[in-house]
């Protein structure tokens, strides 16, 4: 690994100065892809700006129906949530089947969310529940957040604080893992909540995570496994590699979403 | 509680393990340590054509930077192959230069150019990554079909068409006319995904030159660390063999990949004595899938042919196999007489033929990996009697059955001859222990949930014990395959046990110590178990083979045979009786049939005191002994695999593993479950999970366990494991070994049961979850047309 | 360079060390405690799981320094040591049931196994052997084919 200087700020503030000052300064939420990119000097970050130690960031939280999960939560924290299984069963049943349960207690909703990795998790909840991102500065919908492989709406010293969910009507995730790495090939995220009916998909897609319209409308009209029958996810824009072509990963979405709905 | 032989003793060796105290070779630091991080080829196939490692020496840290030029130029030699093939035209096999550090060409991704030497290991990682390579590239061959092609590019100059060997066994006239007479024939063709052997400890190597002795001591993951020290030696011109130490202490499993001298061991140790510091490279993961010996990837057509009696009358194979880019100690007899020697399985037949072309790629060398050579030829006998009976509409264990052979020895047209066995009753247990009778009812039952069930065999044999040296030097081997032990017993009583044989998992401190206990009758805990250090083991051929048990215990019986007889004679001369009515039982010599007696501490004390000796007898009570065997041993079994597919997705799940197998006798029945568990785990790997992929440039995808898939807990079953013991005439102690079995004999099985479930017999290993869905698809395809 | 202070297997220790330091080498190199095994580099094989703070977590995915003030406990603080010394029922368990061959990931089983049978119970979890060999997805085992551990975290389970 390269050298790095690690800096453990107690506010946002001085976050957002250590992030500032750095020449490459990146955050640290977590770890558990960030390090393993450094050991094999894929990257090499100036400074690493662990924001773990920030008071009241790793909160969990609800107001009503509507769920506040700091963005230092860890995984394990999520899963074992009595608030969020009790606003979001679907989000802890998610967490809990993130990475093994090791890394689940180190890994953090933020951290995931902002790598925004094509094969992780969250960014499908996010997506399907029509979380809000709150960042230090700003709060973008998750619509607005997942830009691409890898890409978000994030600017350079913005720091995720927190993720906002609406509890929904509905919801269940099901994930067909690579059977390597054992992140989703396939996870499909299905939800009726704030945002209408929603299916979102990791995994497969080209871009990251993305939204599959035609099982949104026909769960719109019925919400029910059978109404998915004879609706097939397009092979267009789905990623084709050694543990999946893309017509497979299509025939997964397919079966995925059918076992979400049922379990929602 | 009994600790001889058979009984279930609980490892000796767990507590340091369980505790944190095993001293694996990465555990090791030296006083002036430094570290070494290679530079390796990014390319598949490329001339060198300059190496600046100006930028690297300028770095923080960085001792020297080495390069091939400067290693050859110190006369170290090539690294070898040690088994030479010949081709079936009477020529040579076509070993390509293999320099510790490429020269002129890089042949493969991870083909080591340079070392770099640093204060830290991180300091000479990155340093690595500065020292630039020019490199003219040049066409690579990343799949082995390809390097036969006309317009394929050369990778070594004396290799023309890349081939290495054109190989045959058997008599392919009597195959030709068995064929012709068959009333039906079942052709197969077949591939044996290439595996990389992943023991969870990476390789390291620490050297150490003492300039003042001019003596070199190795610190290695090495599963034979007297061949290490030969190779070295003679070979590779590293140091004479006086002046060099190997050791190879705890050693974190091997599987066949740590059988090897690798260019690692040989430019650390040449790297010490030009820096004058304790040199330690540990690899990582990524560099283990870059470097270690893969294993398997072989091409296969078949023909079988059957009579009337669904007797087998002919049977032809034909296998194209890949040994990389370079040819690895062992790479030549695995797809040839690891190989075709056991196509014959469990059945009698005598029309065979098996043709063998091996191929250099621009890939890592392959060599042996667990089984080596009878997995691949168990794939395609057992592939091809399951294929066999659903094309004949037979029952496939009455269709082995009727091909068992009944009687022993049994010479096989392929150069072996079987030494015991007892086919038809290992079958009949698996088939007990796996409910063969209730399985139509439970696939049934699956159906009413949408799952598709499936039934599979694997019925199969194997050489082990390698050995024997003269058989094997007529077949090409380098070196003699015997195994060495010392039996030294202390002047108190206390035994220890100098053997070859290296444990890296096998429990060999429990299982040597048990038939010394059993032999003499003395507590477990008296034993102790020497291995894995040149300095103090008199030599050893190391473990591999499934060789442990029938040839370097053998040598440990042949030492205590020698011990036995003078303990026998200073208890006569001592008791004043005749050395036939001299026994040992109980911690004591007695004179059978009398109160007098010896403790068995006082026969060790007399012998090393020595004031009263039989006339002209020599002090002290130690011995030596070599064994080399007549034959190998024949382990069989019996495997049955269950599975059910979920067609929706093609994820299999192995419901029932079923291994019924006659390893011989048992020293230990606790510890050869574990052997059986952990091979028919890889075995599972190898037919679900793992396969090495290179793409079409030779760039390896598979180079982490983010794509490298392992067997994990939730993939595999509890085992159900039953032995049988037809006992090995070729030893003394009956026993034909047992690591290996579980990884040759299940992969046809669960292949065949997934095949059974789905009703496609076309199905590739490793059967993934897509390649499932895929074949369920071409079924479903097919009944709609 | 950065200094951490940290207490391991119950004994305070320090490290003036470079900030790029992961735990595993922190405990390898400068405590030598080599009972913490590396075997992957992508937070896979689970050979360098230690708890921290009473959790199970990779120690070649946790930086050193970022742990100053924390509690880790490793496979060398399961049993005080000496002649004698008690072993952790997980330690005896895996000796017991054959669960260890070459015995590199068994560190790491060992702690993995030790976290789960106590989550199970503090929740009043039954641990099914199914279970087990969910929660030893992020644990590697070349040598048993699993069903040894299987065994004896089923057998620990009853012992603890």
């Amino acid at each position: 690994m390269y050298s790095t200087k690690y800096h453990k700020p107690a506010s946002i503030a001085d976050a957002t100065a250590a992030l500032t000052a750095g020449e490459d300064a990146t955050i640290l939420a977590g770890g558990q892809t960030l390090l393993a990119t450094m050991k094999q000097h894929l990257a090499s970050p100036s400074d690493l700006v662990d924001i773990r130690a920030i008071d009241g960031l790793s909160d969990i939280s609800a107001d009503g129906n509507v769920l506040t999960i700091g963005a230092a939560a860890t995984h394990t924290a999520v899963a074992s949530s009595a608030v969020v299984r009790d606003v979001c069963p679907a989000l802890a049943d998610l967490a809990s089947g993130i990475g093994d349960p090791a890394v689940r207690n180190v890994g953090t909703i933020g951290g995931s969310v902002a790598n925004n990795d094509p094969a992780a998790d969250y960014p499908a909840a996010m997506l399907a529940l029509g979380a809000t991102i709150v960042t230090n500065t700003r709060e973008i919908t998750a619509d607005d957040f997942f830009e691409g492989l890898f890409s978000t709406a994030l600017e350079d010293g913005e720091i995720i604080t927190a993720v906002k969910i609406t509890a929904p009507a509905k919801a269940a995730y099901a994930k067909f893992p690579q059977p390597a790495s054992l992140f989703a090939l396939v996870g499909v995220f299905v939800a009726d909540g704030a945002g209408g009916v929603r299916v979102a998909v990791t995994g497969a897609g080209e871009d990251g995570v993305f939204r599959q319209g035609a099982m949104e409308s026909a769960l719109g009209a019925n919400w029910s496994a059978g109404a998915l029958d004879g609706v097939a996810a397009s092979q267009d824009g789905l990623m084709s590699d050694m543990h999946g072509a893309a017509d497979y990963r299509a025939h997964l979405i397919a079966v995925m979403a059918k076992r979400a709905v049922s379990a929602a | 509680m009994s600790t001889g032989i058979g009984a279930r003793v609980k490892r000796k060796e767990d507590k340091r393990f369980t505790t944190g105290k095993g001293k694996y070779t990465d555990d090791i630091r030296n006083d002036n340590q430094a570290y070494a991080a290679f530079v390796r080829s990014t390319h598949a196939h490329a001339n060198i054509k300059g190496i600046d490692a100006s930028a690297a020496l300028a770095m923080d840290g960085v001792i020297e930077v080495l390069d091939g030029h400067q290693l050859t130029g110190d006369g170290i030699g090539n690294i070898i192959c040690g088994w030479a093939v010949t081709s079936k035209d009477g020529s040579p096999m076509n070993m390509g230069a293999w320099s510790a550090l490429a020269t002129s060409k890089a042949r493969y991704v991870g083909d080591a150019i340079a070392v770099v030497i640093a204060e830290t290991q991180a300091q000479a990682r990155i340093a690595a990554e500065a020292v630039v390579v020019d490199y003219e590239e040049l066409p690579a061959i990343a799949h082995v079909m390809k390097a036969m092609a006309e317009d394929a590019p050369n990778i070594h100059e004396n290799a023309p068409g890349n081939l290495i060997y054109d190989w045959e066994l058997g008599d392919e006239a009597l195959a030709d006319a068995g064929l012709a007479s068959a009333t039906h024939i079942t052709t197969l063709d077949l591939t044996n995904n290439r595996l990389s052997p992943n023991p969870m400890e990476p390789r390291v190597a620490i050297a150490t030159y003492d300039d003042a002795e001019e003596h070199y001591t190795l610190h290695t993951t090495s599963q034979n660390p007297h061949v290490a020290r030969l190779l070295l030696s003679a070979f590779y011109q590293v140091a004479p063999e006086n002046k060099l130490r190997v050791i190879a202490p705890d050693v974190g499993g091997g599987f066949g990949a740590k059988i090897y001298v690798y260019p690692e061991e040989i430019t650390c140790l040449w790297a010490s004595m030009r820096t004058n510091r304790s040199i330690k490279w540990t690899s990582d993961r990524s560099e283990a899938f870059l470097t270690d010996a893969h294993g398997r990837d072989h091409v296969t057509t078949a023909k079988m042919g059957f009579d009337d009696n669904h007797k087998i009358v002919g049977f032809k194979v034909d296998t194209v196999a890949n040994l990389g880019a370079y040819m690895s100690l062992f790479s030549s007899s695995v797809p040839t007489y690891l190989y075709a020697t056991l196509l014959s399985g469990q059945y009698n037949i005598q029309n065979l033929h098996c043709n063998v072309r091996t191929y250099y790629t621009n890939t890592v060398p392959v060599d042996a990996y667990r089984g080596a050579g009878r997995p691949e030829a168990t794939y395609v006998m057992e592939r091809m009697m399951e294929t066999a009976a659903r094309e004949l509409d037979m029952d496939p264990a009455e269709l082995r059955r009727i091909n068992f052979i009944q009687t022993f020895p049994h010479q096989t047209p392929m150069l072996m001859a079987y030494d015991a066995g007892d086919f038809p009753k290992i079958l009949e247990m698996a088939q007990d222990a796996a409910d063969i009778a209730g399985f139509a009812a439970r696939k049934t039952e699956a159906a009413g949930r949408g799952k598709l069930r499936g039934i599979g065999y694997s019925t199969f044999i194997e050489a082990c014990g390698l050995a024997p040296s003269q058989a094997a030097g007529s077949l090409g081997a380098g070196v003699g395959l015997w195994e060495s032990a010392e039996v030294r017993v202390n002047p108190v009583g206390s035994i220890e046990i100098l053997t070859g044989s290296h444990s890296h998992g096998q429990g060999h401190e429990t299982t040597f110590a048990q038939i010394v206990a059993d032999r003499f009758d003395i507590p477990i805990e008296s034993v102790s178990i020497v291995h894995g250090d040149t300095d103090k083991v008199q030599f050893g051929m190391g473990t591999y083979g499934s060789r442990s048990a029938p040839v370097g215990m053998s040598a440990v019986v042949k030492a205590m045979d020698k011990v036995e007889a003078k303990v026998k004679k200073i208890a006569a001369h001592t008791l004043e009786a005749a050395e036939e009515d001299i026994v040992i039982e109980g911690g004591q010599v007695k004179v059978a049939g009398t109160d007098k007696a010896m403790g068995w501490h006082e026969v060790g004390l007399a012998a090393y005191i020595a004031h009263n000796l039989p006339e002209g007898m020599e002090p002290g009570l130690k011995e030596t002994a070599f064994f080399d065997p007549v034959n190998f041993s024949f382990p069989s079994g019996a495997f049955i695999c269950e599975v059910e597919v979920d067609p929706d997705t093609g994820v299999t799940e192995i419901i029932k593993f079923t291994a019924a197998d006659d390893f011989g006798t048992i020293i230990n029945p606790m510890i050869v479950e574990g052997q059986v568990h952990g091979g028919v785990t890889q075995g599972i790997g190898q037919a679900l999970l793992e396969q090495v992929v290179y793409d079409d440039d030779g760039q390896l995808l598979t180079g982490s366990y983010m794509d490298y898939t392992m067997p994990r807990a939730a993939d595999i079953p509890f085992f159900d494991v039953s032995h049988h013991e037809t006992p090995s005439p070729n030893n003394p102690l009956g026993v034909k070994g047992c690591g290996e079995a579980g990884a040759i004999g299940s992969p046809p099985a669960v292949i065949n049961a997934i095949t059974d479930a789905i009703g496609n017999n076309n199905l590739a290993m490793p059967a993934t979850p897509q390649a499932v869905w895929r074949a369920i698809q071409a079924t479903k395809s097919v009944a709609a047309e | 360079m950065t200094t951490v202070n940290m207490t391991v297997n119950g004994k305070a220790v320090s490290g003036n060390i470079p900030d790029n330091t992961l735990l595993s080498e922190f405990l390898r190199e400068n405590l030598r405690l080599t009972g913490t095994h590396i075997g992957c580099d992508t937070s896979q094989c689970g050979a360098c799981v230690v708890h921290i703070n009473g959790m199970p977590v990779k120690s070649c995915s946790t930086l050193a320094v970022s742990l100053d003030g924390a509690e880790v406990l490793t496979i060398e603080g399961l049993t005080k040591g000496g002649k004698d010394a008690e072993l952790h029922p997980m330690q005896v368990a895996f000796n017991d049931n054959h669960g260890l061959q070459c015995g590199f990931c068994t560190p790491g089983m060992i702690m993995t196994g030790i976290d789960m049978v106590k989550r199970y119970k503090a929740e009043g979890k039954d641990l099914t052997s199914d279970a087990i060999r969910a929660e030893l997805e992020g644990n590697i085992c070349r040598c048993t084919g699993y069903h040894n551990i299987v065994k004896s975290i089923e057998d620990a389970a009853t012992k603890m």
